[in-house]
């Protein structure tokens, strides 16, 4: 491994914004520290902050490890990451736009055709389709990972449905409850209005010529694995959570079944993939779709957050190119850093990585989750000879990336305090404007010299601390 | 409000009803079986308690024969049949967790802590005396009820949730009456008591306090015991919470409340038979015969929660 940047210490001294959260925890009993993480995870469990988990143990829930040490960011670096959140996510927005209009980027040969047109996410439907203020990605979460001092990199983008919000959300509560007196001592910027921003955002790309409009939430279900993210928001913001069975779609409009009879939906904030929306337009076997949908999205009808085939920009395949998309699209210079990344398709990339699988992490292209990933440095010589047959079979679906060393932050794990790798996943929303709350989800790998962070493998979670000047 | 919001609602206040009725049941049974009465008797109790239920089949297809052990595991812990307690609060959990953003968080984390606790109180209910499980299924669910009411918006939300908890009481409560009066006709005339009037007593008191009842009984009727006022009492009584008119009259009030255009024959249908309490005397009731009365009275309140749920809860596709 690397030697990886450490959050809170540089060469074995604190550092400055570190200093008063170092001392005070130094001064904490370790018995009264336990305490407050036993009554932490009682209170997840209590309050049902859980989610579903797939696979082995289907339908069981499990609360996602929360560690109280925060993980602190400067203003001064805070205002950096935003400027970068906020240009990179135009310019996937102006992207999404493009391709499903002029193709203008394709026909300056900056991104190649067949990138996109042979694409699984790529959607023919939308092809022409006007969406209110031309916002495709209206909830945007964008991974970053820090590599050094000032040195924040995209590692993806998530434009299609991301989650962790209320983690975010309810991290940040629990940190109040069980440290108040942390907050007299830190300048800490407020996020608790993330779900009234959601609202306003939702509200602002409602249909032309809807002056009230009604916004609804839609899950897939109770054993998503998200589910209580999706409930948690439409209570937050005081809107319908909706399941497909509750839609119906008359005289080209959507409306829900409620006690009192049909009423109509103006924008569905969607927390279901674009393939199980409408069966008449997509998968055919999805009861957790209306059927009829699309339809009147196309005309105008009803906005769907996100929009329909926004996918084809959050590819792994197409992460290479955002850069050049900044330039294309706003002239300006990409103020965060892409990973370098080796795109298998391309047989020199190809023949790199090959000769290179032990030091580099591969991705499949359209994986998610933590899911179908090497990262080379952790895994067997079989696990590598295994995935390195996976390559040359289908060398179109993977990418690969140097290991990155991810920065650490102290965590309580079994035998004390010690650093641990994690990421930041700011929530970026866009509608007339752009805005998001400071900071975002920060997640840790658990597991020591672990780099992958998800949640489905075993990652755990951190209050995020952007402080106010 | 969603339709199927307010099904999740209904649905979930239900089923902590009916998990405190069960145990109210399954106490009293624990109770009377301390009597001295005939084995054939004890065999009885039991097996009504599993009729009120409607799940001797179920039951049969499972053990050999009807023992008090066997019979409270079924009802208590057996989660292969939707009416044991621990499925029935289970199930009131999972429809708070499907509508939990509607509910406050209170009433939420109340459900769900109810569920948690249940599943280390299972291994152990059989450890001492089982009645102290049933005394804490039924402190949760006063709980759960005394929050959604202290806690909630007064709006449709509410309405559903109350209409859930009074339409499966009065049907409890009927259920435990039919079955325990036919018993009681029975158990006189072959039991060990010298004194009949002395076996009703123990009888009917241990149904009273099973519907916390007894105290009430005496401050109403002040007079002895007999099987004509604790069906007088658990029918009829206005003012007394668990008496069918108390729930209908619920019912009445909560349905009232949230029909608009819809649900105009439903709120009749209650009114009818909410009226028709009302204005009955006990003694008619007798003379006509009580299991044929509630039966019917049962057949009604099926046919109201169906009414309701075509109506409101799953409305056929617009």
């Amino acid at each position: 491994m690397p030697t990886f940047f450490d959050e809170m210490y540089a060469d074995g001294a604190v550092r400055d914004h570190y200093r008063a959260y170092e001392s005070w925890l130094s001064a904490q009993a370790p018995q009264a520290i336990a305490a407050k993480r036993a009554e932490a995870d009682l209170i997840f469990r209590r309050v049902g902050i859980t989610f579903a988990v797939y696979g082995n143990e289907a339908g069981t829930e499990r609360v996602i490890p929360f560690d109280i040490v925060p993980r602190i960011i400067t203003a001064q670096e805070w205002t950096g990451m935003q400027a970068g959140l906020a240009q990179r996510v135009q310019a996937l927005n102006m992207f999404i736009h493009d391709i499903y209009h002029e193709q203008n980027i394709m026909k300056a040969s900056i991104v190649p055709p067949e990138q996109i047109f042979r694409n699984a996410q790529y959607r023919p439907e939308m092809q022409g389709i006007t969406v209110a203020s031309d916002i495709y990605a209206h909830i945007a979460g964008i991974d970053l990972v820090r590599a050094g001092e000032g040195e924040f990199y995209v590692l993806e983008d998530n434009l299609r449905v991301p989650s962790g919000v209320s983690y975010m959300l309810e991290d940040r509560k629990m940190m109040m409850r069980l440290f108040p007196e942390l907050f007299a001592r830190y300048p800490v910027a407020p996020v608790e209005h993330y779900p009234d921003m959601l609202l306003d955002n939702l509200r602002s790309v409602a249909p032309l010529g809807v002056s009230d409009p009604t916004v609804v939430i839609m899950t897939p279900g109770m054993y998503n694995s998200a589910y209580f993210e999706h409930a948690f928001l439409a209570q937050q913001m005081g809107v319908e959570l909706v399941e497909g069975q509750d839609l119906f779609v008359n005289d080209n409009a959507v409306y829900m079944r409620t006690t009192r009879g049909p009423k109509r939906v103006d924008v569905i904030y969607r927390r279901i993939d674009d393939d199980y929306l409408d069966p008449l337009a997509f998968r055919a076997d999805s009861t957790l779709g209306v059927p009829g949908l699309l339809s009147v999205y196309r005309a105008g009808r009803v906005t769907l957050a996100n929009a329909i085939g926004t996918g084809v920009a959050d590819d792994k395949s197409i992460y290479p190119f955002v850069p050049e998309m900044i330039r294309f699209y706003l002239s300006e210079e990409p103020i965060l850093h892409n990973v370098p990344t080796w795109q298998c398709r391309r047989k020199e990339d190809l023949a790199h990585v090959l000769a290179h699988l032990p030091e580099l992490v591969v991705k499949e292209v359209h994986g998610a989750g933590g899911y179908g990933m090497l990262v080379g440095p952790a895994s067997s010589k079989a696990e590598i000879e295994n995935f390195r047959r996976r390559i040359v079979a289908h060398p179109d679906c993977y990418i690969a990336q140097p290991t990155l060393a991810l920065s650490a932050c102290p965590t309580f794990v079994e035998a004390g305090i010690a650093p641990r790798h994690i990421d930041l996943r700011p929530f970026v929303l866009s509608g007339k404007t752009i805005s998001m709350v400071p900071g975002g989800l920060t997640r840790v790998a658990l597991k020591a010299g672990s780099l992958v962070v998800n949640s489905s493998q075993g990652g755990g979670t951190k209050d995020t601390w952007i402080l106010e000047n | 409000m969603l339709s199927r919001t307010a099904d999740h609602l209904f649905w979930m206040a239900r089923y902590t009803e009916r998990a405190e009725n069960t145990a109210r049941m399954l106490d009293l049974n624990v109770q009377t079986a301390m009597l001295p009465q005939t084995p054939a008797a004890a065999r009885r109790g039991w097996c009504s308690t599993l009729g009120i239920c409607e799940l001797q089949h179920a039951y049969n297809a499972k053990y050999p024969e009807v023992t008090a052990r066997d019979v409270l595991d079924f009802m208590v812990r057996d989660t292969t049949h939707a009416s044991s307690i621990a499925s029935c609060l289970r199930a009131a959990r999972e429809n708070a967790r499907a509508v939990r953003g509607t509910l406050t968080n209170e009433v939420w984390e109340t459900l769900n802590i109810t569920w948690l606790e249940m599943q280390n109180k299972l291994d152990r209910v059989f450890d001492g005396d089982p009645g102290q499980f049933f005394e804490w299924v039924k402190h949760r669910s006063h709980l759960s009820r005394g929050v959604i009411f202290g806690t909630m918006l007064q709006d449709e939300a509410l309405y559903f949730t109350r209409l859930g908890t009074f339409l499966e009481r009065a049907d409890n409560t009927a259920r435990i009456l039919d079955v325990k009066f036919h018993d009681a006709g029975r158990n006189t005339s072959e039991g060990p008591f010298r004194d009949e009037h002395q076996h009703d007593y123990y009888y009917w008191a241990a149904i009273l306090r099973s519907v916390s009842a007894f105290e009430i009984y005496r401050k109403v009727y002040r007079d002895a015991i007999t099987a004509e006022r604790v069906v007088d009492l658990l029918m009829l009584r206005p003012d007394m919470p668990r008496s069918l008119l108390a729930c209908l009259s619920e019912v009445v009030r909560n349905l009232r409340a949230a029909t608009a255009d819809t649900g105009r024959d439903t709120l009749r249908f209650a009114g009818k038979l909410h009226a028709e309490l009302k204005f009955a005397h006990i003694d008619d009731i007798l003379q006509q015969g009580l299991h044929a009365y509630l039966t019917g009275f049962l057949e009604c309140v099926y046919e109201l929660g169906n009414r309701v749920s075509r109506d409101f809860l799953v409305p056929a596709a617009a």
